[in-house]
């Protein structure tokens, strides 16, 4: 690739932002240990009786998926705005929406991909329904990138702040609502034997919405957030 | 330019806003009680019992036109927030930010009242039913947009920061106002229809319309009063700011 060419740039971002994350390969496993706390701590909650615990093991391996990529967010853009790597993406002539979409996809690779990589471990340990299994797996590929890229938006919005934890939490909450419908809603038609197809295809489309739109806005709201 | 353009031009500048704001805000907040208190005698004197809910339905001249107000304000914010984000315009800043505890106020208060309807009606005081939840997921909006606009210590940033958000959230407002004919829920559907005939009697009809205007015009009230503040405060270095903190006996 020609350097200098905006796809040197993003790949430059990628390389650089892999290489930060398996120089410090410790934290990457710590939203997967954090999903696996929350998961262990429903049979103490609820008593561990299994039909009970597989009734309603999606909808728990959802939340606690949702909620470990709440805490991961934040370091989405925090190393870089506090060293000034940030500002350097913003001022570059690359289109910055394109290099926003590349962190994006390596924070996506680095925090929610091996938190798929473990949801069949959690939904064992709740005992679900091993037919079940693939459509939560599949609910999950589609609204992890959702949630990464919603995600990504509302922390552009906050990324000068120095305690931004439960603000962070209220701004993306709201908006991981409708994701967490639809991923949930095909689980539980899943299990109860009815078609599921009609909310996974609903959570397709808007990936691919979101794929175009969030990127674009994520990069306004950087702009925003950078003066 | 013709009149109508430098009419908008003057009403963008902040002297000029908090002057006519200041004058208007009197007036609306009467005409609003005024509207209530007609709308509301309409309402809970001069209607009919309801056939099937008796008297318990007339809490619905409260409900309904704070659930619309709830959706009306979120777009008013929203479109404010754009033309701030767009055109850079100091009012239309302060206008998206003013609205937004009131937006919230008028969606907690259609919250509270539906679910003491809820409780004679359907027998429980809340449901996860489609519109409830997507309701609850407004008032959450309207939260993050307050929260984030008084996180942020520059005022001007704030207010484009939440205005972002505001706009990133107006998603939601299609959801929630055709959530009763998307999903077949225990909220009951929409009687009053802008064309054709509205599936409610007109004796309970005319008092829900003046409680809508009423509503209304309390929300551009409470606007005005509020944006003045914010302005005040937010040009308290100007000339013109410091005049009148001390025309109105203040210390500047």
């Amino acid at each position: 690739m020609k350097p200098g060419s905006t796809g040197a740039a993003c790949m430059a971002v990628i390389r650089r932002d892999l290489t930060l994350c398996w120089r410090r390969r410790g934290d990457a496993l710590n939203p997967v240990l954090f999903a696996l706390i929350v998961v262990t701590l429903f049979p103490f909650a609820l008593g561990p009786e299994p039909n009970q615990l597989s009734r309603i093991a999606a909808g728990v391996v959802l939340v606690a998926i949702l909620i470990a990529g709440v805490l991961a967010l934040d370091a989405l853009f925090r190393s870089d705005h506090d060293d000034g790597a940030l500002e350097q993406l913003v001022l570059s002539p690359h289109p910055l929406p394109l290099l926003l979409a590349c962190k994006i996809l390596v924070h996506w690779l680095t925090t929610a991909l091996p938190l798929i990589v473990a949801a069949p471990l959690l939904a064992g340990m709740l005992r679900l329904d091993p037919g079940v299994l693939p459509v939560l797996l599949g609910a999950l590929a589609l609204a992890t990138p959702l949630l990464s890229l919603l995600g990504a938006v509302c922390v552009a919005l906050t990324v000068g702040m120095r305690r931004s934890g439960m603000l962070l939490a209220l701004l993306v909450l709201p908006l991981y609502v409708p994701v967490l419908i639809f991923a949930a809603g095909a689980c539980d038609a899943a299990q109860a034997g009815l078609p599921y197809l009609a909310p996974l295809l609903w959570l397709g489309a808007a990936l691919v919405l979101a794929l175009v739109l969030a990127p674009l806005a994520c990069a306004a709201a950087l702009r925003i957030s950078i003066t | 330019m013709n009149t109508l353009t430098l009419w908008f031009h003057k009403f963008g500048s902040p002297p000029v806003f908090h002057r006519i704001a200041g004058r208007l805000a009197p007036w609306l907040y009467a005409s609003a009680l005024l509207g209530m208190l007609i709308g509301l005698y309409g309402g809970l004197v001069l209607a009919p019992p309801d056939y099937q809910q008796s008297d318990a339905y007339r809490i619905i001249f409260i409900h309904v036109p704070c659930a619309w107000m709830s959706l009306f304000i979120y777009f008013f914010m929203a479109a404010n927030a754009f033309v701030a984000l767009v055109w850079r315009i100091k009012i239309s800043e302060i206008l998206a930010m003013a609205s937004a505890p009131i937006g919230a106020a008028f969606t907690a208060i259609t919250l509270a009242t539906g679910s003491l309807w809820g409780k004679p009606m359907w027998g429980t005081w809340w449901t996860w039913d489609a519109r409830l939840t997507s309701e609850l997921v407004l008032l959450f909006l309207y939260l993050g947009v307050i929260g984030l606009n008084h996180a942020i210590e520059d005022r001007r940033q704030a207010a484009r920061a939440a205005g972002f958000l505001a706009l990133v959230g107006v998603v939601n407002v299609p959801i929630v106002h055709f959530s009763v004919n998307w999903w077949n829920t225990l909220h009951q559907g929409s009687t009053v229809r802008l064309i054709g005939p509205s599936a409610i009697d007109a004796s309970m009809l005319w008092p829900l319309l003046v409680m809508a205007l009423a509503t209304k015009l309390w929300f551009f009230a409470s606007l005005f009063v509020r944006a003045r503040n914010d302005l005040l405060e937010l040009e308290a270095g100007k000339e013109w700011a410091r005049a009148e903190v001390l025309r109105e006996g203040g210390t500047p």
